[in-house]
């Protein structure tokens, strides 16, 4: 299985992503964001960050990277996306994803551990975990507030695409305490708590690594 | 000349005449300004070089002493490729910008210390911060600290460079000069270290990263001011910081760096192109030519002085082989960044500016780096000294009502927790982060080998102030102290001197005695210092902050897995106290608190009973629980933050003869942790504690904190409440 990280200028999760997807089995590159092509991979990781430096609107400049548009290409074809943090950011501005991620409630930068309730555990992504399964994984960011329309919300709910909801009140203020969402075709994750940061019990748990193991073994295109 | 031509530049009439002794003929106006910037306290040390002669700088495992961009110490020898692994390390003040426009003062202080590291071609991997505030019943001081740490948080964060520490104090003598210090470590292979050299005559000197723009303009002088009132005038001295900029040319300078693409490289921080140029040059004994036409420039109208003396940010000094400009132009464009070439080395040793064919300026370099005035300042002790040390402490010590104090003391801003200062730090990017903030020290884990290195920033100021020898030491004892907590190894010290104003004898006292004191103690413990920063003038309105070295220390531990944490672990661990509790509450938080003074005689440093705790910490660390050092506030509030972080209350009971309950549980003495062991390590552990003072002070377990001392029960509370009181303490005085 090859994964692909792709580096923003302001990338800063790219290394983590790389270690965590190598952990779990992956070979796994880095990908330029002036590269034109993202080809012959399984999995595409848009990592944490701060693209752009967030200036503008965070995601909003990266989204028109020379990259972008094969990683809309790739999720197309059915090839399997993952967003983390800036990367999940990325994905709403390029309308992979619904929704939009607003400046937290309070208005600061927040970064600790939280609780996550796995919503979801029959995507190609939380395999691993069994339905209703708390999780604890760090969150990092200062825009982390998921807003949707009530139409939005709806089909989220609806279909199942609520993947991971803050156990808690959550911090950030995210409508229904979403903390990561699905595309309607199952192959697009983006998710605010970073599971790259918890995939080996030296950094306080290892909860993180069922999403790369998910991905290991069912994050082949159907 | 007239008088007033050197004074704007900063100099004084004795220095203007050593000038003029130097280069044999009166200086223009540009060199002038060079040699203001260069003199200024902030870049020459004239007033601080003759005592920080004092300190040890070398040691087995030194690899880089003082006079570099950043000291570098070995963490582990031989065990990887390319050399030793070792960290670059240095911490450096922002004050001045700070108590002007903190968020970007705080953000500037950061982006600078991460430059000087990865000028050393280290990646950087943790940052720490001391800040220190006047007390939050002004909403002045309250702003500034809201706005230092949104400054803090928002440049590492970008960077990707977790803040894994730091201390946050309050205290009045910061209100109107708060002091904002930022440590910076970084690892590197020993032979893949950089240097500030500017060496090979005829190589092409490179200005890479931002535009130079007008921004920070004398900002070295400024810093080697008094504040006033009239400050709000000098927001044009303070830089604007862009860390989406220097995180581009971090990734774009280890790029080239591991490429070896580069000869010397050196960051431009204080006085800008003119300490870089000057200071790259000097330490290579060479010379340095640059065009001011070949400056890439973000305004029109910018007079050469202007250019010289810019202090815009994330901007890097590199000098290079003529065949490998173009390479490196490549590697910057790719990053969008531009890369000009500025200047050439030179054989004739002198520091020059041209425009075109012009000569506007040229000086010896090393007039300018290394012929300013050595100053030894006369000193006098001030009166306040035997004075306060003699104070009546008889309230604090029979002070009753425990519980009702230990509620008040743990929730003032000084004990609370730091969550809210933490919490905007993101502490846990780079997936190196083994013990995060809120403990005694930081650990990190290191590739490619089990060890981990802990990380601690640490002053008293109170006590520095009370006793700036004792102090000085205590710093240094205490900064150790947390490292050893954690089971590493300390090795070397960075540090901040934040004092007043040297040209007042009761300062200048002030800093000889508490440097006096940091060298006994760095001596004692073997741990150098490999380089620091020297920030005078911290007054307002004429009024000195406490003085306030800043030490930041850096350990090794073998087994990073086995690290130590605060935190109760278990039902049942039994809880002590290793050291001995004196009767100190002189200088101590609960006498502040109750009294509104600080006074008395600073709590005693045994240099070997101090060396002794940490050794039984670091060789006893896999067999304990939980280990966390007594400081502030004393025994009582080490125990409360053990069972606030673990979640589980403690059932204590002991006796000691000749201490009030005030003082058994508030009292500040010197070389204490506080351990839990579980049963069954509890006979090897008193084994090793043999030679050492402790006492048995009982069990961990319950949802309560309760403490019988001398047959007294003194405390009795709900772990909640506690809990409560010191997590929301700090956002409650908000």
């Amino acid at each position: 299985m090859r994964a692909a990280v792709v580096v923003f200028p302001g990338s800063n999760c790219d290394r983590d992503a790389l270690r965590a997807a190598e952990l779990a089995g992956f070979d796994v590159r880095f990908v330029w964001h002036k590269e034109s092509a993202v080809d012959g991979f399984d999995l595409i990781v848009l990592p944490g960050g701060f693209s752009f430096g967030d200036y503008l609107r965070t995601g909003a400049i990266a989204r028109w990277s020379p990259i972008m548009s094969d990683v809309v290409r790739q999720a197309e074809r059915g090839v399997m996306v993952l967003g983390i943090c800036n990367g999940f950011q990325i994905l709403t501005e390029a309308g992979l994803l619904p929704g939009v991620l607003l400046r937290n409630k309070g208005l600061l930068f927040l970064s600790e551990d939280v609780a996550l309730r796995v919503e979801n555990a029959s995507t190609a992504f939380t395999s691993a975990y069994k339905r209703g399964q708390t999780i604890r994984l760090p969150i990092a960011h200062g825009d982390g507030n998921y807003y949707v329309d009530a139409e939005g919300l709806k089909r989220l709910e609806g279909e199942g695409r609520v993947v991971f909801r803050y156990a808690d009140e959550p911090p950030n203020g995210a409508l229904n305490g979403i903390a990561g969402i699905i595309n309607e075709r199952g192959n697009v994750l983006g998710m605010m708590p970073h599971p790259e940061r918890h995939c080996e019990d030296i950094l306080g748990s290892h909860d993180g690594k069922g999403v790369f193991e998910s991905l290991m073994k069912d994050g082949v295109p159907k | 000349m007239t008088d007033n031509v050197f004074s704007a530049h900063g100099l004084t009439e004795e220095e203007y005449t050593r000038i003029l002794g130097l280069i044999d003929r009166a200086p223009n106006y540009l060199e002038l300004a060079l040699f203001g910037v260069m003199w200024s306290e902030h870049c020459s040390y004239k007033n601080s070089k003759a005592q920080l002669r004092k300190f040890p700088t070398s040691g087995e495992n030194i690899v880089q002493g003082p006079g570099e961009n950043a000291g570098v110490v070995r963490l582990d020898r031989g065990a990887t490729v390319g050399g030793d692994l070792c960290a670059a390390f240095k911490m450096e003040s922002h004050n001045h910008p700070s108590a002007i426009e903190p968020y970007q003062g705080a953000a500037t202080g950061v982006g600078g210390i991460i430059r000087d590291i990865f000028a050393m071609g280290a990646r950087p991997v943790a940052l720490l911060d001391s800040i220190r505030f006047g007390t939050l019943s002004s909403s002045r001081n309250a702003e500034l600290l809201r706005g230092v740490v949104k400054g803090v948080g928002d440049y590492g964060n970008c960077m990707g460079i977790p803040t894994v520490g730091g201390e946050t104090v309050f205290h009045d003598s910061y209100s109107g000069n708060p002091l904002v210090n930022a440590m910076c470590v970084g690892l590197v292979h020993e032979a893949h270290i950089f240097k500030g050299r500017a060496s090979g005559v005829g190589n092409v000197v490179m200005l890479v990263g931002a535009r130079t723009g007008r921004d920070g303009i004398k900002g070295a002088s400024f810093a080697s001011e008094e504040l006033s009132d009239s400050d709000p005038d000098k927001r044009p001295n303070v830089q604007v910081g862009d860390p989406f900029m220097e995180k581009l040319l971090l990734e774009a300078s280890l790029e080239v760096l591991e490429a070896d693409l580069v000869v010397g490289i050196q960051d431009l921080g204080a006085a800008g192109l003119t300490s870089s140029g000057a200071e790259m040059a000097g330490r290579a004994g060479s010379g340095v030519c640059i065009d001011i036409d070949k400056i890439p420039l973000r305004e029109t109208g910018m007079e050469p002085w202007e250019i010289m003396l810019s202090e815009s940010q994330e901007r890097m000094l590199m000098v290079v082989e003529p065949s490998k400009v173009d390479h490196i132009a490549a590697v910057f464009e790719k990053w969008d960044l531009a890369a000009s070439a500025i200047g050439e080395v030179t054989g004739d040793g002198n520091f020059t500016i041209k425009r075109g064919a012009e000569i506007l300026a040229s000086i010896p370099a090393k007039f300018l780096t290394d012929d300013a005035p050595v100053n030894v300042r006369p000193y006098s002790e001030p009166e306040y000294f035997r004075k306060l040390s003699n104070a009546d402490l008889s309230i604090t010590r029979n002070s009753n009502d425990i519980p009702a104090l230990l509620l008040r003391l743990i929730a003032t801003p000084n004990i609370a927790s730091k969550r809210f200062v933490y919490r905007q730090y993101d502490s846990t990017v780079g997936v190196r982060t083994v013990v995060r903030p809120g403990g005694d020290a930081a650990v990190m884990r290191l590739p490619g080998t089990e060890k981990g290195m802990a990380l601690s920033v640490d002053c008293n100021a109170r006590y520095v102030y009370l006793n700036p020898r004792r102090g000085g030491a205590i710093a240094v004892a205490e900064a150790a102290r947390n490292v050893a907590c954690t089971g590493a190894r300390p090795l070397a010290i960075t540090n901040c001197l934040n004092f007043g104003n040297p040209e007042k004898p009761e300062i200048y006292w002030q800093f000889v005695q508490a440097t006096d004191g940091m060298a006994e103690a760095c001596e004692a413990f073997n741990t150098p210092v490999t380089g620091g920063n020297v920030s005078f003038y911290n007054e307002y309105d004429g009024v000195a902050i406490y003085p306030t070295p800043t030490i930041g220390m850096v350990g090794v531990i073998d087994d990073v897995a086995k690290a130590v944490t605060i935190g109760f672990k278990h039902q049942g661990d039994a809880v002590l106290l290793v050291g001995e509790t004196l009767d100190e509450l002189g200088a101590s938080e609960l006498h502040y608190m109750l009294t509104g003074r600080d006074e008395g005689a600073v709590p005693r440093l045994d240099f070997a009973a101090e060396k002794a705790l940490h050794s039984f910490l670091i060789n006893t660390a896999p067999l304990l629980a939980s280990a966390h050092d007594c400081s502030d506030g004393g025994v009582i509030v080490t125990i409360v933050e053990s069972a606030a972080v673990g979640g589980l209350g403690v059932s204590l009971k002991w006796r000691w003869e000749n201490l009030s309950p005030a003082a058994a549980l508030f009292s500040e003495s010197q070389s204490r942790a506080v351990i839990s062991v579980e049963q069954k390590n509890l006979p090897a552990v008193l084994d090793a504690l043999s030679a050492l003072p402790y006492t048995m002070l009982g069990t961990v377990g319950g949802d309560r904190v309760s403490i019988e001392y001398n047959g007294a029960a003194l405390v009795n509370c709900p772990l909640s409440d506690l809990t409560n009181a010191w997590r929301s303490g700090l956002e409650a005085a908000l």
